[in-house]
């Protein structure tokens, strides 16, 4: 059947043809609004590009960037963002995993559901109400932290807490997606390895680090990447709740490009901060992956 | 959580008198576990119920402390204060484009995903290897110049200058093309030797065999394009093209003199009811969609 099938040139053709056809409205879409602008990007990040201007000037955005003290404040605190929230969030979710997948049909997706929530509702929601626990003065927070003695905190306005403080709204927002995930994996053991192992009086913890978390690597390497993009592209948050500020304690490179290109109209400065972070994304998944891809096994 | 781990290692006793864990034993580290699932969870819901009987909550009440967790003179003033505002136009603005988004997503990566999984034909690697590509590069690099070229086609504070440049999403085609492999062969065989036209083909078996995917596909577009906050907050410039999270984003800003917490609970619980109800009604599809596109290596 086959044999006869590739046989006919013309019925080969016009199979290429169609399939062209089927793939052209999402290809067409995705070369004008995806591929292009990011070649242009490229070459516009070499240009000072403003309102006014469009000169090419080659490496002079990126060499004054490294030059710049606010940018490299931004790419600290971006991958501070990372360095702290990603951790947290793999650990976190395991956890919820770890004691939910077991759990009756409803419950699970009770649990769910709940630390879904904040990544499913409107991000503006989720930060004004934030903005609102952390007031100074108003603040559920600083009630709640001074019924146990504590001096109140300007949590957004102090260059100590600041990033902190977005840190753990961002939290809150990243977990649900990967709860989701660890809790199918999960579900994917065969109970028969985690027998086997009872049988031979492995502790919990044995069990866990000996047969879970090696089964969970390839979820492990999924969630790390996409927590860590997710990371790198946090923007509302900050936007919302401190523009940036205070003295440039919680602006990030995402922020940076907001700044200078619809802010300050500095569009080909902006590119050029948004390769250097791509840059940067690019480098941290390949570690990522050469680290955590290395330990998949089947 | 380390603190946690650490319990694990709890006395090896307990577990030697019944040797399966399917039993529920109350030890100290799954009293300690429970507690902490517990408290986040309440750590996670806590601001919900803030923005719900935040918006019920007159100004005076809303900044009191010690804080009344619950409103006791419950007010509908600042529901009337929103109002004030042309609210059911964002709300439109937002259905409009979240909407017609969804619509176009599902349509363009179905037929795309399917072509990529079930074709052989030139090009298709690099077809494919530039929609993974795409996935992993950030949208920051494309933000800039993406933005420059929608000013020059005078695209900017309309609603296909919001709308287009999200159709050629390549998780969407990704996911589709996941899911299209599960298509057995041999059913698109013998409709193709009953003489059945592609276009036929795709309509009548292919597309009510992804309709699960497809499922999962429409409530992740709606809800990334009702989400979609950068794109919104750089594309518009009239406060009636503005979509409902940046109407009450644009009220936290507007306020002369304090911010009134109610109305802007108001707002936010506006913003977000939508996609929570989606979302609890369609968990199920949603929930196979995340873990189609990601494990089951």
């Amino acid at each position: 059947m086959e044999a006869a099938v590739s046989k006919s040139r013309k019925f080969v053709i016009r199979d290429w043809l169609m399939s062209y056809i089927f793939l052209l409205p999402a290809f067409g879409f995705f070369l004008v609004f995806v591929a292009y602008p990011m070649l242009r990007g490229i070459y516009i990040s070499f240009f000072d590009y403003s309102l006014r201007n469009f000169d090419f000037i080659g490496f002079d955005n990126y060499v004054s960037l490294f030059h710049n003290e606010t940018f490299l404040k931004s790419m600290r605190n971006t991958i501070l963002l990372v360095v702290i929230a990603v951790p947290i969030v793999i650990v976190f979710s395991i956890f919820v995993a770890v004691n939910i997948y077991k759990m009756k049909e409803f419950s699970r997706s009770f649990f769910r559901g709940v630390f879904y929530l904040p990544a499913v509702s409107s991000v503006v929601s989720i930060t004004v109400v934030w903005g609102w626990i952390y007031h100074p003065n108003y603040g559920i927070l600083n009630y709640l932290t001074g019924m146990l003695g504590f001096e109140p905190i300007s949590w957004l306005g102090d260059t100590r807490t600041a990033l902190l403080a977005i840190i753990a709204v961002l939290i809150t927002t990243s977990v649900g997606q990967p709860i989701i995930l660890y809790v199918a994996s999960l579900g994917n053991i065969p109970t028969s390895y985690i027998e086997a192992a009872e049988i031979d009086r492995a502790t919990p913890w044995q069990i866990f680090l000996k047969i879970v978390w090696p089964m969970l690597m390839p979820t492990n390497l999924y969630v790390i990447v996409i927590t860590t993009i997710n990371t790198f592209q946090c923007f509302a948050l900050i936007q919302l709740l401190t523009s940036g500020g205070p003295v440039y304690s919680t602006s990030t490179v995402m922020y940076g490009v907001y700044e200078q290109a619809f802010l300050l109209g500095h569009f080909g400065l902006a590119s050029a901060m948004g390769i250097l972070l791509a840059i940067v994304i690019g480098i941290i998944s390949t570690i990522q992956f050469k680290y955590f891809g290395s330990d998949v096994e089947y | 959580m380390t603190s946690n781990a650490h319990l694990q290692r709890q006395p090896t006793i307990i577990r030697q008198k019944s040797k399966s864990s399917l039993k529920r034993e109350w030890t100290p580290m799954k009293v300690l576990s429970t507690l902490l699932l517990l408290i986040s969870t309440l750590v996670f819901i806590f601001p919900f119920y803030w923005i719900v009987t935040g918006a019920f909550k007159i100004q005076t009440v809303a900044t009191a402390i010690p804080p009344e967790w619950f409103p006791l003179k419950p007010t509908v003033s600042n529901w009337l204060e929103l109002f004030k505002n042309p609210i059911w136009r964002w709300t439109l603005n937002s259905f409009i484009i979240s909407v017609v988004e969804m619509i176009a997503v599902c349509l363009v990566s179905s037929t795309a995903g399917y072509v990529l999984a079930k074709k052989v034909f030139p090009g298709r690697k690099i077809i494919f290897t530039m929609f993974i590509a795409a996935m992993a590069l950030p949208k920051q690099v494309i933000l800039v110049p993406l933005f420059t070229m929608l000013a020059d086609f005078g695209w900017v504070n309309t609603y296909h200058g919001l709308i287009l440049p999200a159709i050629g999403w390549p998780f969407g085609v990704f996911l589709m093309k996941q899911f299209s492999q599960t298509i057995p062969g041999e059913l698109i065989e013998a409709a193709k030797m009953d003489g059945c036209s592609e276009i036929r083909l795709f309509s009548t078996i292919i597309l009510p065999l992804l309709k699960p995917a497809l499922g999962a596909l429409a409530i992740f577009t709606f809800i990334a394009s009702w989400n979609d906050y950068f794109s919104q907050l750089i594309m518009v410039r009239s406060t009636s093209m503005m979509t409902l999270p940046l109407g009450v984003s644009m009220m936290t800003t507007q306020s002369e003199f304090m911010t009134n917490y109610g109305v802007l609970m108001a707002g936010a619980a506006l913003a977000s009811v939508p996609m929570i109800a989606i979302f609890l009604i369609f968990q199920k599809a949603f929930t196979q969609g995340i873990t189609m596109g990601a494990v089951k290596g």
